[in-house]
């Protein structure tokens, strides 16, 4: 690959990684504050990332009704100890004012029963687009199918700017800016969970190169129950399932159907929707048809018949864990901000998944706070941002070469062996998880692979150092978590250790590393 | 999988080019959009949402080739089908009135 000449590109105020949900807001609240704003997205604004594939419940409640309380109770049971009160009523209360601001430029809410607009859901590429639409109409300019490689630094650390190269072959594209904001989702270690494709941790590497720490990634053993030949985990039809054997069997799932793993272990597991009534059935194929594409196409009824099913890696796409922020979502590295399935969200769902509600709120919350904040950071940096010298920030250059296709292939099918497999991902112990760090320490230090032919090589190469990175803090946090608790199982230790209710924070790129954070629990005692 | 780009039907908008989240797709001049990466294929049966004339179809299949013929899909009237129950036109959403979603709500045995 000849050495690329970056395209210059004007620079902006605010440049914001990643078009979900979290990634639109933010550039709506830093366009609506003022900013000059990019949107940069690897796939396209609209289709890309986790939101895109599905329908997004939300949360729609008013603060000091017995709806919001009876859901922020909710969430602090199931956050087992890890849940912090004023930090999820904010978030509620920000993702809110989002819904009535759709409800004002016109989005169309569905309508209930009774003719009151239902807010509760929104339809991911409805949704995307509709916002799309209306960031292009206000003056952002949004950038597709362009990945993001690396943040650009000032000489003190800084962030200002990001390089990113064209899937088309364009080139690479370097952009000033006074701030950043990561919103690039969480990682599922491409397990086939529809939407997740692009969730490789690119922003988690790419913050973490610029000093930031992470938190909670032990809770990343989350996994979605698909039909075994379809990537489709939209897990709540499964809530009116009956789960049987191969010899039919009935299988019984106290509480989390997660917990279906263990028969997978065993033997092939099916499912069918025997107790969704008629009604509910017309609300799933009117509210949720690609729940029902896979079914249709393949020429099952899963209502009548029964279908083998499999657990898919859902990782801290629906986990919890990812990059520190404050309480509103600064990181610890000046102008960079980050929002969304990006960021650790324990505060908000603590040690459980944060699908279902929760996760939507979030980025519709966190993105937009993020957005304020980073167009107030370039206000305050103001006018001489552009002439800043910049450095680059990746930590592993690589060398151009003759391309390796087949050693980047095999270097991802690798982590996704060390990663994806239920007795790896799910079930976890000291000596699956020292192999683990054994395997990917490899991984990361091996040169060889480290060859891009063409830019979807040099993607490729970055989202396996990405995933290499993810799995290193996974595995770090998850060795130092001596218990069990939530989506973090350990068949060596299956109880919960209350003296264990704290976070673990994580970092580092050639010595990974992983810590409880106690100053954090300090801090937050002191405020209660 | 992505399995099908109608030659037949297609317009050559190249709408799909664009609004593939994984780029399968690669644009020709002056003819129909190739299937370039189907292994990246996510099985998202988006670009089916965008396509203005139901060109395209993805098999249910996330690591298997399906096979079907264009007229045994055109006869099953699986073209076009999930853009049909979206609501979709045009590459342009007209569906979210009328979701129902909200029916799993009911009982109040899930609360988001």
């Amino acid at each position: 690959m000849a050495q690329a000449v970056p395209i210059e590109t004007a620079p902006a105020d605010v440049i914001v990684v990643g078009g979900g949900p979290a990634g639109c807001w933010a550039a709506w609240n830093a366009r609506a504050s003022g900013a000059s704003v990019i949107l940069i997205d690897k796939g396209y604004v609209g289709t890309s990332g986790a939101m895109a594939a599905g329908n997004n419940t939300t949360i729609d409640t008013a603060r000091g009704t017995k709806e919001r309380d009876f859901t922020v109770n909710q969430r602090i049971n199931r956050g087992l100890g890890l849940v912090r009160r004023p930090l999820l009523e904010s978030v509620l209360d920000r993702a809110r004012i989002n819904l009535d601001l759709l409800a004002q430029w016109g989005y169309a809410f569905p309508v209930d029963d009774d003719g009151r607009p239902y807010r509760g859901m929104l339809r991911g590429p409805d949704c995307l687009r509709f916002m799309r639409q209306r960031l292009i109409k206000a003056g952002v300019r949004v950038i597709d199918h362009c990945p993001a490689e690396e943040l650009l630094l000032t000489q003190d650390g800084a962030v200002a700017g990001v390089c990113a190269r064209y899937r088309n072959g364009r080139g690479l594209l370097e952009v000033r800016s006074a701030a950043v904001v990561l919103a690039t989702g969480g990682c599922a270690f491409l397990s086939g969970a529809i939407g997740t494709n692009n969730l490789t941790g690119d922003g988690y590497l790419m913050a973490a190169e610029a000093g930031t720490t992470l938190a909670s990634m032990e809770f990343s053993g989350q996994y979605g129950i698909a039909p075994s030949f379809s990537g489709v985990t939209k897990g709540i039809v499964y809530f009116w399932a009956t789960f049987s054997e191969a010899d039919g069997h009935e299988i019984v799932l106290p509480g989390d159907r997660q917990s279906v793993a263990k028969y997978l272990m065993k033997g092939p597991v099916f499912a069918i929707l025997d107790k969704v009534s008629p009604r509910l059935q017309e609300g799933f194929r009117k509210g949720q048809p690609n729940i029902f594409v896979p079914f249709d196409r393949a020429g099952i009824d899963p209502f009548r018949e029964r279908f083998q099913i499999t657990l898919r890696h859902e990782g801290t796409v629906r986990g919890t864990g990812g990059i520190v922020i404050d309480e509103r979502a600064a990181t610890s590295v000046p102008g960079l901000f980050a929002a969304g399935d990006a960021v650790a969200r324990e505060g908000m769902s603590g040690a459980t998944s944060g699908g279902g509600g929760p996760n939507a709120s979030w980025a519709l919350a966190t993105g937009s706070w993020a957005g304020e904040d980073a167009a107030a950071y370039a206000r305050h940096v103001g006018a001489h941002q552009v002439s800043r010298p910049v450095r680059p920030s990746r930590v592993r250059p690589v060398e151009d070469g003759n391309s390796r296709k087949a050693e980047i292939k095999q270097v991802i099918e690798h982590i996704k062996s060390e990663t994806l497999p239920l007795d790896r991902g799910f079930f976890r112990s000291e000596d699956s998880l020292n192999r683990n760090a054994m395997q990917l320490d490899a991984l990361w230090k091996d040169e060889t692979w480290r060859r891009p032919g063409d830019a979807y090589d040099a993607a490729r190469i970055r989202e396996a150092e990405a995933l290499i990175a993810t799995a290193r803090w996974v595995t770090a946090s998850a060795l130092l978590r001596r218990e069990s608790r939530g989506v973090h199982r350990r068949t060596d230790a299956p109880a919960s250790d209350p003296a264990l209710t704290t976070r673990i924070v994580s970092g580092g790129l050639d010595k990974p590393w992983a810590t409880y954070d106690l100053m954090r629990d300090q801090a937050v005692r002191a405020a209660s | 999988m992505i399995e099908l780009v109608s030659a037949e039907r297609c317009i050559q908008c190249d709408i799909c080019v664009a609004a593939c989240p994984d780029n399968v797709f690669d644009a020709v001049k002056d003819g129909v959009p190739v299937i370039a990466r189907q292994d990246d294929c996510q099985t998202c049966f988006l670009c089916e949402l965008f396509c203005p004339v139901d060109a395209l179809y993805v098999s249910p299949l996330i690591d298997a080739i399906e096979g079907r013929s264009e007229a045994d899909l055109a006869a099953s009237g699986l073209l076009g089908s999930f853009r049909r129950e979206m609501g979709w036109k045009n590459a342009k959403p007209y569906g979210t009135g009328a979701d129902l979603s909200y029916r799993m709500f009911e009982s109040g045995a899930i609360v988001p």
